[in-house]
Formats: structure tokens, sequence, C-alpha cells
């Protein structure tokens, strides 16, 4: 803002005095507050005109440190490399050798993370178990119950074991390859599940027990368990149910993976399945997404330890989702010490979800390629997170299914090229040596040392 | 009749027998001797046979229940009949927590009283407590009938959905959208038809219905202080 000089020039002069140096003072550009930006007033406006907080799927957008804070070394003088195309590098991975009689045996270390029919339709769940298969893994139930179209396509199913039961019975339990006991979720780890109206159809609401259209908001906790004395009963029941022969996974939230980790091993799991924040669900309130759980990378390096402290790290397998998106991001969480990952959002963008398109009826919502997350509305344009049978009709669960078997093969080509790069003949063989941090962040979450030095920031040295 | 002592062969063997009634069996009856409050007995049965367990058992006894009739000659610990499918659990002395929680089917008869949270999240089931239930009882119950001949402690049938709830005795509180609702004939038909089958000696007029206000079924701001 340009000022006067001085209160004792007449009028006249004023004027042309401050002309003469508006003349010449730039202006200075409007400020947007770092604090109230336009995406927060935004919010502000949508919350004071509705009165209901912001509900969406997906999972935290924010920037927090991920994978892509690490690198790996590859080889050198010390560590020789494998032949790119000659040499083997194993990829398959064991899970349930702890307690089953039938563990899950996989071609690659890359499963489908849980999603419900219901949040997503049924020819995507279908697609979902024709691509897991061809590519030799698994995919996973959700909050509904087991579905035909998924058990039929897919040869390893697991069934998730949640708070509400929806479609819960034993000739399912039975049939499952495994069981997944849900505690939590990394984009809302202490929340329950939430499928609004727009997607209670018939069908959903018959699986679910429910009244066509309502609000379903499930429960946050078991109704017949709360802690883990009571979860190491409620395990030995579903052995009991299922004569010992599936391996039970115990899904965690990023709360506290040390002590979760802990006390699903010490309740009897087979496996531990941590979802970082990062992990997407299909409806939940974005304060809940954003602000509460930790990030993926974050949650490794305790889940680890806890494993190593009880000296069952290899033998209860674990299985790190939340923000996977290639075979990179696959190697830096096994060579941290998981044994597989487990893939949601990407594998929803496999199929088509958030495709340029449908840019056009994206920007009829009111969104755009890449951002489109409403998917509780049940309009996704590209017919996937839906119950409407005209959408649900645009999606093809073959083509679909192929798309996801192509990408899960790319994800293990290249986690198969970076581990050939650091001298390794299986996956499982990355260990963290073959990494280091890009940021004091990164480092002192995954204890690799940060680049160019030997040192971990809380570990001393430099 | 045959008889299996728990104590000797141990909960695997016992299920696993039990299991295997599934294809027509001719040995329908079954005693379960030194149950000794055992977790997991008699769970996931799918055969029409008759199981009696002789003294008290742990939790989640008849969990998953289909078809069989498994009868308590003592008390049930937690979770006893969760998610039944079909059938019928007798417990002769109390309950604890979550009785028939999650239940689809079956009938679920309690002699004595229940504890907290029984029905919670019922599905289809029907449940008849002789004595009283306490509190948080048919928490986010679906469907199905709870029928209580005592009384009922706090917060009864809070964020229920179209289950139906009758009781005889009182209620501390109601939970969140539960409402007294009017008994029409159709209501007496189903109470006496539960009290029959499960050996309750009272009469349907006795007893008072809750169930939903069906206010909370779709979001509302207004309502918030409600959840």
């Amino acid at each position: 803002m340009a000022r006067h000089g001085s209160s004792i020039i007449s009028t006249s002069t004023t004027r042309r005095h401050t002309e003469g140096i508006m003349d010449e003072t730039p202006r200075t550009l409007p400020r947007q507050s770092a604090t109230f930006t336009n995406e927060i007033n935004s919010e502000i406006r949508r919350a004071a005109a509705t009165g209901i907080y912001d509900i969406r799927g997906g999972g935290a957008k924010r920037r927090v440190p991920h994978f892509d804070d690490l690198l790996f070394l590859g080889a050198s003088i010390s560590r020789y490399p494998l032949e790119g195309y000659r040499e083997t590098c194993d990829t398959r991975v064991t899970l349930g050798t702890r307690f089953a009689s039938k563990p899950i045996e996989l071609d690659i270390p890359v499963t489908i993370a849980g999603m419900s029919f219901g949040a997503l339709s049924g020819p995507a769940k279908e697609a979902l178990g024709r691509g897991a298969t061809a590519a030799g893994t698994s995919t996973t139930t959700g909050d509904g119950g087991m579905t035909e179209e998924e058990r039929g396509h897919s040869k390893m199913l697991v069934y998730q074991y949640l708070p509400s039961r929806y479609g819960m019975n034993p000739d399912d339990l039975r049939r499952a390859d495994a069981i997944e006991i849900v505690v939590g979720q990394g984009a809302k780890p202490g929340g329950g599940g939430m499928l609004l109206g727009q997607k209670i159809s018939d069908r959903v609401a018959e699986m679910r027990n429910l009244p066509k259209g309502i609000d379903q908001r499930s429960a946050c906790r078991h109704p017949d368990w709360t802690g883990p004395d009571d979860l190491e009963i409620k395990i030995l029941e579903l052995r009991e149910i299922t004569n010992w022969e599936k391996p039970v996974y115990i899904k965690i939230g990023g709360a506290r993976p040390y002590f979760d980790t802990t006390l699903a091993v010490k309740a009897g799991a087979d496996v531990v399945v941590l979802d970082g924040m990062q992990g997407g669900t299909a409806a939940t309130q974005d304060v809940f997404i954003e602000h509460v759980g930790q990030p993926t990378l974050a949650c490794i390096r305790p889940a680890v330890q806890a494993l190593q402290d009880l000296g069952m790290h290899r033998e209860v397998q674990l299985v790190v989702s939340g923000g996977i998106r290639h075979g990179a991001d696959t190697a830096k969480a096994l060579a941290l010490g998981a044994d597989a990952v487990a893939i949601g959002t990407a594998a929803l963008v496999a199929l088509g979800d958030n495709d340029p398109r449908w840019e056009e009826e994206y920007q009829a919502l009111g969104t755009t390629t890449g951002a489109y997350d409403d998917w509780h509305e049940g309009r996704d344009p590209a017919g996937i997170t839906t119950q409407d049978p005209d959408l649900a009709a645009r999606f093809d669960p073959v083509a679909g299914g192929r798309r996801l078997a192509n990408y899960l093969r790319v994800m293990t080509l290249e986690a198969q090229t970076i581990a050939r790069a650091c001298g390794k003949n299986h996956l499982h063989n990355l260990e963290p040596e073959d990494l280091c941090a890009l940021t004091l962040e990164a480092s002192a979450m995954t204890g690799v040392p940060l680049t160019g030095t030997n040192w971990v920031p809380g570990q001393g040295g430099f | 009749m045959q008889t299996f002592d728990l104590a000797e062969q141990g909960l695997r063997a016992l299920n696993q027998t039990l299991h295997a009634q599934k294809d027509s069996t001719n040995q329908t009856a079954w005693d379960i001797v030194n149950a000794k409050g055992s977790h997991a007995i008699a769970v996931g049965l799918d055969a029409p046979i008759e199981v009696n367990v002789r003294g008290s058992t742990g939790y989640y006894c008849g969990g998953m229940n289909k078809q069989a009739t498994v009868h308590i000659h003592g008390s049930a610990g937690p979770g006893v009949g969760e998610n039944m499918m079909s059938g019928t659990i007798i417990i002769e002395g109390d309950a604890s927590q979550y009785a028939g929680a999650t239940g689809r089917g079956g009938l679920l008869v309690i002699k004595g009283n229940a504890s907290s949270r029984c029905g919670i999240s019922m599905k289809g089931i029907d449940i008849v407590v002789h004595g009283s239930i306490g509190h948080m009882s048919a928490f986010m119950a679906q469907s199905g009938n709870l029928v209580v001949l005592g009384d009922a402690g706090d917060a009864l049938g809070d964020s229920l959905y179209e289950a139906r709830l009758f009781v005889r005795g009182s209620v501390k509180s109601l939970g969140a959208d539960c409402v007294k609702k009017e008994m029409r004939a159709e209501h007496l038909e189903i109470l006496a038809d539960l009290l029959e089958r499960a050996d309750a000696d009272a009469k349907p007029e006795e007893f008072t219905r809750y169930g939903s206000a069906r206010k909370l079924y779709n979001f509302h701001i207004d309502n918030a202080s409600a959840y």
C-alpha cells in the first residue's frame, strides 16, 4: 500500500506526490494464508452450509514420510548383483505357518486388501478375484460378507471377521482360505465401517440384515471380546470351528504398532496385517483419515522389532499395507522386515478407478481425475465403487481382472529387479542394510542410516 | 447316549467328534462331562443332535451353532451362542456378557439372568431370558426377538434397528432411539410362541414392547447429541 509522505503538504501536492509514488511503487501481491488456505476455507464454508463433517473414501492425502524417502544402495564391490533375466529371484511367500494346518502359499508377496461388497460392486469384487488368482495371490472380503462373485473367482480368499459381523456364518468361514480378524484399519484406527444409504441396495441390505437405504455405521469394537485375553479365546473358538486348518490373521491400524503386534502374537495370530494411515477406506470422516493414525513407513520398524523381540520374526508373518504403489515400495517394505504387502487403492486404480477417460463426468461431480474420492455416494463414473446397476455395468470384470493381473506382475518384476541389483535371490533376502534414507525423519523412523552417512538419529555416531 | 469326558479327551477331540456327526448320524444324544468352565465347547456344530453339557462353560459355548440342541446344565461364560444360525441352546443357570451376540437364528433360552450386552448386534436370533438382563442389552440389534421375564438394565436397545424387545419387568433406561411401542396382536402371537418354546411361565399380555424409533437411520446433524 502507498503511503502519504507528509501531513503538511497541500491536498493538490499530496495527490501529485502520491500519484508519483503509486507509479513507481510496486503493489504487494495478495497474500494467501498458509493456515487458512483456500482449501481449508472451502471446507469451513461447506461445514457451515451442511452441518455435517466431510465424508470421503481413500486414505490420507497429506504428505507424510513414505517409502519415497528411502533408496536402495545397489550392488558394489562388497556386494555382487544377480543377472537380471538369468538368475532366479524367488518371490514366493507362505502365510500362516505358526498354527494353521493349511497355510496360504502365494506366488508373489503382494496381496489384495479387504474391500467390501457394498463399498464395491459385485463385478469389481469379481475382477479383484480374477486378477489376484491369475497373479497367484490372495484377495480379501470386507465388511459385508462373502459373495459368490469373489469366492468363485478367487483361488485364495481371506475372510474378514469384523466387529459388525455382517454376513458372518460358519459355512463361509469354512470355505475361506484364511480368516482375518479386523481390529483396526489404517485410514481410521478406532473407527468402524460406514456405508451410506445410497449404497444400501436390496442385495447389500439383505446380506447385512439391515433396512434398505439407511446410513449404516458399523461398530468399532467387536461385540463379544474386548482385550487381548478375550481375543485369544476368540481365536481358539474360530480355530475349533474350522478344525485348526485356516491361518488366522489379525489386522491392525497404524496406532501403536509395537504393542499391537506384540499383543496380536500373544493372542495367537498366525499373521499380523499392519495398515498405515495412507491405507484407504470406502467412507469415513475426512478429519479421521487425515488426523488419526501413523504413516505406514513409521509403523514397520516397531512391528518388526516386536516380532524380533518375541523371537517370532518370520514365524508370524507381517503383511504391510497403506500406500503401496509399485515394486519399489514392495521391495522397501520387505527390506524393512515385512513378509508381504497388501494393496487396495492401487488395485482399484488398476481396475480403472480415477481414470482420465471419465474426466468429463468427474468434472460434472465437481472433481477431477485423481481427486475423485466420494466413493460413498455410489456415483462412481468408472462403475467400481457403486451399487447402481447402470454404472456397475460400465465395468468389465474380465478386462479389469486382466489389468490387475498385469499390474501385480509388473510390481513383482520391479521388486525382483531391485532385489537382483542388491544381489538377492529371494525378495525376502532384502534387508535394511540394502537401504539408505533421504531424510532425517525417514532415517529416524526406519533405523536406516541417512544417505551419505552412517548415522541414524537417536542411535549416535556420525 | 454317548458320554464324552472333556477333561480326559480334550477340547479338540470333542469338537472334532461333534463335527463328524454332520452327515446322518445315529448317535444323536451326547453327554459332555467335566466341562469345568472350558472355552469353545461344542462350537460350529451342524447336525440335529442333542448335546448335554454337565457343569458350567467358559467363553463361546455353542458358538455359530446350526441345527443342534445344546443344553448347559450350569451357567455359561461370555458369548454363549454367539452368531448362532439355528438350533437351540438352553442354559439352566445364568449367562455372562454378550449372550447370543450377532445370532442369526435359532432359539437361546437363559433360565437364570443374563449379564450386560445380551443380544448385542443380534441378527435374527430369538432370545428368552427367564430372569433379568444387564446394561446395553440389544445394542445395535438388527432383527429377531429378545424376551425378558425380569428387568432390563441401563440403555436397553441403544441404536436399535429392527429387532423386537419384550420386557415384563422394569427397564432402568432406554438407549438412543429405542422407544416403547404398541403391543399388537401379531406381537402377542410371537410372544406366546416364544414363551411356550422356552418353557417360560408368563403371559404375553404382561410384557411391554420396545423397538426402534428409526430416527437415527439417516444421519441428521440435529440428532447429533443422540449418537
